[in-house]
């Protein structure tokens, strides 16, 4: 039995080695491409190279951010057992009404501060997505309505409120509507001293990134801290695995897939609203938002339900999203690396439903409703 | 406090929609006792007993704590009565480790799986459990499984402990070792309640028996007063003298063969070994074992529903040239103009169609006849009004969903459908289980009308009365092998039993 | 313990199948609900709620030429909720259909760039359709296959296909098929659908379709397997059905309807292909499908209306500067109603009654 605790541990950290090993070789792969494109002598090539790749980092976090907010949200809801396909749509509305918070809070508020700004627009953001959460909770938890065909209503409502109050707003206001600019720099303020960020290399790479990746960061780890180290974390998995065991358990089915669901909502649009206060620039944009929940759906399975892996899976998408404009390549037309995304996803559905490995399923109530008197 | 019971039952009446599951029930547990709740298959025992685990809510009547009246309306209020039960089906997460699994719906603050270690190792010392707690459930064998249910039950200090049917999936070493740990419990001062129909098991273990017959509260003894002829006509009503008519074919003519059958499911682990055996045209062979022997695996692979890794079914017809159906699918197996008829356990997840009604459940059998891309509804239908009527199926209309008819009439349906395709082998699981008498007898005479017939009937069963008194002979298996065959005329219920736990001796008669 | 009550104060039962018109009584009173709710929106925009659904339904029917639009916009809807009846009747959760319209036209688009010119009309047409079907279909069966043979979850793959396919759409339309800025060449008058009475005559495929299904799904040897795959896959396979065969079947034949519905949107409606072919008709469909019990006859129904809702606040945002995606507020408040109000159809609450056994029912 001990020797298969050393195993597993032995394990890990074998794992670790190869992903810090394929991150080393990706890296070298990705400077042999970029030489074969620029087509400059080897040697000039790192030279080139570095700030290429870490103008790409900061791309790729920045538009990773986002998506890591959605993917958490959603792994939360899915570890309850409710597939909530319906993120897109509360994005949208997290976007839409965390921008109308900060925005109205500028307008008001005599003296406006950043921090209260970005506080008023997570929070506004969070309220607006546990609201959209709650009434898909409400019609699949207590009236029991099909998952899918809820989510999809939910994400043709929320873009649609979303889409309503971005619209509403800037009719309201006259003109499309922003904030002031020393309000919009603390969106994509770094956290770090200018001394620390300055460190080469590591401290663009690591330390250099806007406040809202470091708040990701820190959600994931405590995301991931409920999910394995606490009582209620196990008991929320146990909900989403075996409902019926959870159940027979004494455990409160509904008030833990209520939870889940209505917080890991909250967590997702707080994803659409960074990205209409920072890649955005603070104005209503739709069309930039949209996509996004849909991928933070399919990261989740990405990343086999693991809120830490959540992290460099969001990076890696924000990647690929970004990747078009900084790698043009002759074979590889733009447009394809957009489908890269959907196409590792259904890639890793396929092996970890081929492989049969009993830890990397999805929750295995995923998307069915549960009635304790059913027979 | 005027009552010496730890938990009373009063009246207790639950009905599911027109069913009348538990009648009017009234019974009490002491401390330091083990009380048996007998009771045939569908005779109320663990619908009763979910109601103290607060899996169902009572309909009339009152349950009592020490006196108190108390409301069960969750689990979570069960457990603050004391009261733990571990279900036949162990409702453990797979993904979770024993010690995970554990601790599931406790509120004691934070987790701290290391003390939690600690005290199930302290339990498994009390009591003679042997478990790691870091191991996956998903790793266990069911014996294992088992033990963490009932760790699971005590580490939240349940002084009331309810165990359904304990003993279906164990060997009987593993069966002594939870009675000497029963035991144990008993003499801790705990409340046991075990539902059972085994009456063995009954007059070995507890110390007073409740009997359950449809639904109702028939009494309770004292186990050192009473005798096992007794517990059974409390059981059934009257003394097991069944009286089956059983006639003997003197045309019997070999029908299928297996040999050296063996299967593994798809974890690898066999559940057929190297069976071997024929059954004629013309005999009602039963097949008798403790629940989860390879019976379910053993029709299975006859109909082409179970892959067979080893062995070949060789099926000789009336007239005709023998053909093995080893690797064939069901409708391969027709196509090959094998008549075989199949009464599964599972009738509405396997045989019926439960959200349709006779007629569509006629068509199972007969959709694919024809050309034409369309089904045939006539023939069905006829044959839905014929069952209908000939069988005296209970159902306002050939089209009410099967799902909403009673057991008896579902049954109805599906066996008379599968005799209606003139099968030359009809196969049926437990075919009377939670059937009333009268049906019970109706389907009795239906196998052996059809035995008479010339047709080769595999009875699977678990009333070892019925199969002494309906079968011609009796296979018995164990652990997937068979441990003997004997004539049904002449064994006795001791042998059978014998051959059911052993694995060992393989005596053919 | 304060309490010592027996029962808790509302419990649930199945109920034992209402009265078809008392449920759909329920659905309706539940549509009403919704527009009452959608009411509320337009009052925040400061409006007349009553002149709005005014505006709303004469935007939509009012005059022939609003009604053709919104037959236009129904036929999609309806064409694809078709499709998508029988893999929910198997319960197979395909919510690809927006992937398989996209490739269907995709696919038609790639015949009529091959053989624009050289063949008549109605055989490009029919080509056009052709390719259409085989494009959705195996678009479908990609994931039915692998749901097959490894039990690969389909409602996630059917999700992600979508956008696979429209991104390679997307390429196609900026890059080797570019006419001018990003956007595809109007299709040749030879490969766009023939108007009848105005109309494309997708709608009359659409009814077709309709009626195909409904026989298909009631009469045919192939919709009594789906109906007892959807029911236990377990008797299916005790009945000598091959299940995996039957899905891959069953997902061929959704994509491949979903795949004409692509075919009729470009040809017909747009006479161009785009990234946007589908614009989400694939996500509402199944809603439609889902909310008319999968009967065919009800989807027109469904479809109707929220056609009707969707072309009518497109006038409410010319005439009272309402934007116009007030239309998916009010569509998803529709589905957010019919979806719960399931709930009352298929159980009764049953009230705690103070005195004795009696059961008081809601609704």
């Amino acid at each position: 039995m001990s020797n298969l605790r050393i195993n597993r541990k032995k394990n890990k950290r074998f794992g670790i080695l190869i992903c810090v090993a394929a991150i080393l070789l990706g890296i070298l792969l990705a400077a042999f491409i970029y030489r074969l494109v620029s087509g400059k002598p080897f040697a000039s090539v790192f030279r080139g190279f570095l700030p290429w790749f870490l103008a790409l980092a900061v791309s790729a976090v920045a538009y990773g951010t986002p998506l890591m907010f959605g993917t958490l949200g959603e792994i939360l809801t899915e570890k309850s057992g409710n597939l909530n396909l319906g993120v897109e749509g509360i994005m949208f509305m997290g976007g839409a009404f965390g921008l109308g918070g900060a925005y109205y809070y500028n307008q008001l508020a005599s003296n406006p501060n950043g921090y209260v700004a970005i506080a008023i627009a997570i929070i506004s953001a969070f309220l607006a997505g546990a609201i959209a959460s709650l009434i898909y909770s409400f019609i699949t938890i207590t009236l029991r309505a099909n998952q899918n065909v809820t989510g999809l209503a939910l994400s043709i409502f929320g873009t649609g409120v979303g889409q309503f109050t971005g619209e509403f707003m800037r009719v309201k206001a006259g003109s499309y509507i922003t904030l002031s600019n020393d309000l919009k720099d603390f969106f994509i303020m770094c956290p770090f001293p200018k001394f620390i960020q300055n460190i080469p290399v590591i401290g663009r790479l690591i330390f250099g990134h806007g406040i809202f990746f470091y708040l990701g960061i820190i959600v994931a780890v405590i995301l991931a801290f409920y999910l394995n180290k606490t009582r209620s974390g196990l008991y929320l998995r146990a909900v989403g695995e075996s409902p019926a065991t959870a159940d027979a358990a004494g455990i409160n089915i509904s008030k833990y897939k209520y939870l889940a669901t209505v917080i890991g909502g909250g967590i997702s649009a707080i994803g659409g609203m960074v990205f209409i206060t920072t890649i955005a620039g603070c104005t209503w944009n739709h069309e930039g938002l949209s996509g996004f929940g849909w991928l933070s759906v399919a990261l989740v399975i990405f990343c086999l339900w693991r809120p830490t892996a959540a992290i460099w899976s969001a990076v890696l998408f924000g990647a690929l999203v970004d990747l078009y404009n900084r790698l043009h390549l002759a074979f590889l037309p733009d447009e394809i690396y957009k489908i890269l995304p959907y196409v590792v996803t259904v890639i890793v559905l396929i092996f970890s439903s081929l492989r049969n490995n009993k830890e990397k399923q999805p929750p295995a109530s995923l998307g069915l409703a549960y009635f304790r008197e059913d027979r | 406090m005027d009552s010496c019971y730890a938990i009373e039952l009063r009246n207790i009446t639950k009905r599911f929609g027109e069913v009348v599951a538990n009648r009017d029930i009234s019974i009490g547990l002491k401390r330091g006792q083990i009380l048996s709740l007998l009771g045939e298959n569908g005779s109320g025992k663990t619908t009763l007993m979910n109601m103290l685990a607060g899996i169902y809510l009572p309909d009339e009547g009152q349950i009592l704590a020490d006196g108190e009246p108390i409301s069960i309306r969750s689990p979570k209020d069960s457990f603050r009565y004391g009261i733990g039960m571990i279900h036949q089906h162990y409702k453990l997460v797979d993904v979770f480790t024993a010690a995970q699994n554990i601790v599931l719906g406790l509120n004691e603050g934070g987790l701290n799986i290391k003390e939690t270690n600690t005290r199930v190792q302290e339990i498994c010392d009390r009591y003679g459990f042997d478990i790691d707690p870091a191991k996956k459930v998903y790793d266990m064998s069911v014996s294992e499984k088992q033990t963490v249910e009932i760790i699971k039950v005590l580490y939240r200090g349940a002084e009331i402990l309810i165990l359904d049917e304990p003993t279906a999936v164990l060997t009987p070493q593993e069966t002594q070792k939870l009675f000497a740990i029963l035991r144990n419990m008993r003499d801790d001062n705990k409340a046991i309640v075990i539902i059972t129909h085994k009456l063995n098991e009954v007059l070995e273990l507890s110390d007073e028996v409740a009997v359950l017959r449809k639904g109702t509260y028939i009494g309770t003894v004292k186990t050192a007063e009473t005798t096992a002829q007794a517990l059974t006509d409390m059981m059934v009503g009257h003394a097991v003298a069944l009286n089956i008519d059983r006639p003997f074919n003197q045309n019997q003519t070999e029908r299928l063969t297996l040999k050296n059958v063996t299967c593994y499911d798809h974890e690898q682990v066999k559940k057929l070994d190297n069976v071997t055996f024929t059954v004629n045209g013309g005999e009602i062979l039963g097949v008798a074992g403790i629940a989860g022997s390879g019976q379910k695996e053993l029709l299975e692979s006859i109909a082409g529903l179970y892959p067979v890794a080893e062995g070949s079914i060789e099926y000789t017809p009336p007239e005709g040239d023998v053909k093995n159906l080893v690797g064939m699918s069901p409708t391969q197996i027709h196509k090959a103009g094998v008549a075989l008829a199949f009464v599964p356990e599972d009738r509405l997840g396997m045989g019926l169609v439960g959200s349709m009604g006779m007629t569509g459940n006629m068509m199972l059998r007969s959709w694919k006849n024809g050309f034409g891309p369309f089904v045939d509804r006539k023939g069905p239908q006829e044959l839905a009004n014929f069952i209908w009527n000939d069988l005296e199926v209970v159902t306002p209309s050939t089209e009410f969903p099967v799902r909403r008819m009673s057991g008896g009439n579902v049954q109805k349906v599906l066996v008379g459908r599968e005799i209606a395709s003139h099968p030359s082998v009809l196969m049926s699981a437990y075919p009377v289980r939670g059937l009333d008498i009268n049906t019970s007898y109706a389907i009795y005479n239906l196998m052996t009308e059809q035995k008479m017939n010339g047709v080769a009937v595999l009875f699977v069963g678990e009333d070892l009365d019925v199969l002494l008194e309906l079968c011609d002979r009796i296979l018995v298996l164990c652990g997937g092998k068979v441990s003997g065959i004997v004539d049904a005329r002449t064994a006795t219920k001791d042998q059978i039993g014998l051959l059911m736990t052993s694995v060992g001796g393989k005596e053919e008669a | 313990m304060g309490e010592k009550t027996k029962t808790p104060l509302i419990r649930l039962a199945k109920r034992d199948g209402l009265n078809p018109s008392a449920a759909w009584g329920i659905r309706l009173a539940s549509i009403l609900v919704a527009l009452l709710l959608g009411s509320l929106v337009i009052l925040i925009t400061g409006n007349n709620p009553f002149e709005a659904y005014g505006i709303i339904v004469n935007g939509a029917l009012g005059s022939e030429v609003f009604v053709r639009q919104t037959i236009k916009n129904a036929i999609p809807l309806l064409g694809c909720a078709i499709a998508i009846a029988p893999c929910f009747k198997m319960r197979f959760w395909n919510i690809g259909a927006e992937g398989q319209i996209t490739a269907g036209a995709l696919a038609a688009t790639f015949i009529m760039r091959q053989m624009v010119g050289k063949v008549p009309s109605v055989v490009l047409l029919l080509a056009m359709g052709l390719a259409a079907a085989i494009g959705g279909g195996i678009w479908g069966l990609i994931p039915a296959f692998f749901k097959a043979k490894w039990n690969t979850n389909e409602t996630l793959f059917t999700l992600m296909m979508n956008y696979i396919i429209i991104g390679v759409v997307s390429w196609l339309q900026i890059g080797p098929w570019t006419a001018n800025q990003g956007r595809m060449a109007q299709f040749d008058e030879a490969a766009c659908l023939p108007k009848v009475m105005n109309i494309h005559c997708g709608w009359i495929i659409v009814l077709v379709l309709v009626v195909f299904m409904f026989i298909y799904m009631k009469y045919s040897k192939h919709g009594y397997e789906i109906s007892v795959i959807g029911d236990s896959e377990n008797t299916a396979r005790y009945a000598g059905m091959n299940v995996g065969y039957i899905m891959m079947r069953t997902m061929f034949l959704s994509g491949a309807i979903c795949g004409i519905v692509g075919f009729i949107v470009a040809s017909g409606a747009n006479n161009t292909l785009s990234a946007e072919v589908a614009n989400g008709v694939g996500f509402t469909s199944i809603t439609v499908a889902w909310l008319s019990q999968l009967n065919p006859f009800v989807m027109i129904a469904i479809s109707m209306m929220l056609a009707v809702l969707e072309k009518g606040t497109s006038s409410l945002n010319t005439w009272l500067a309402v934007p116009a995606s007030v239309s998916d507020i009010i569509i998803g408040l529709l589905l957010f109603c019919m979806l719960g109000c399931e709930f009352f159809i298929n159980y009764k609450l049953i009230f705690r009654s103070s005195h004795n056994g009696k059961e008081g029912e809601a609704k």
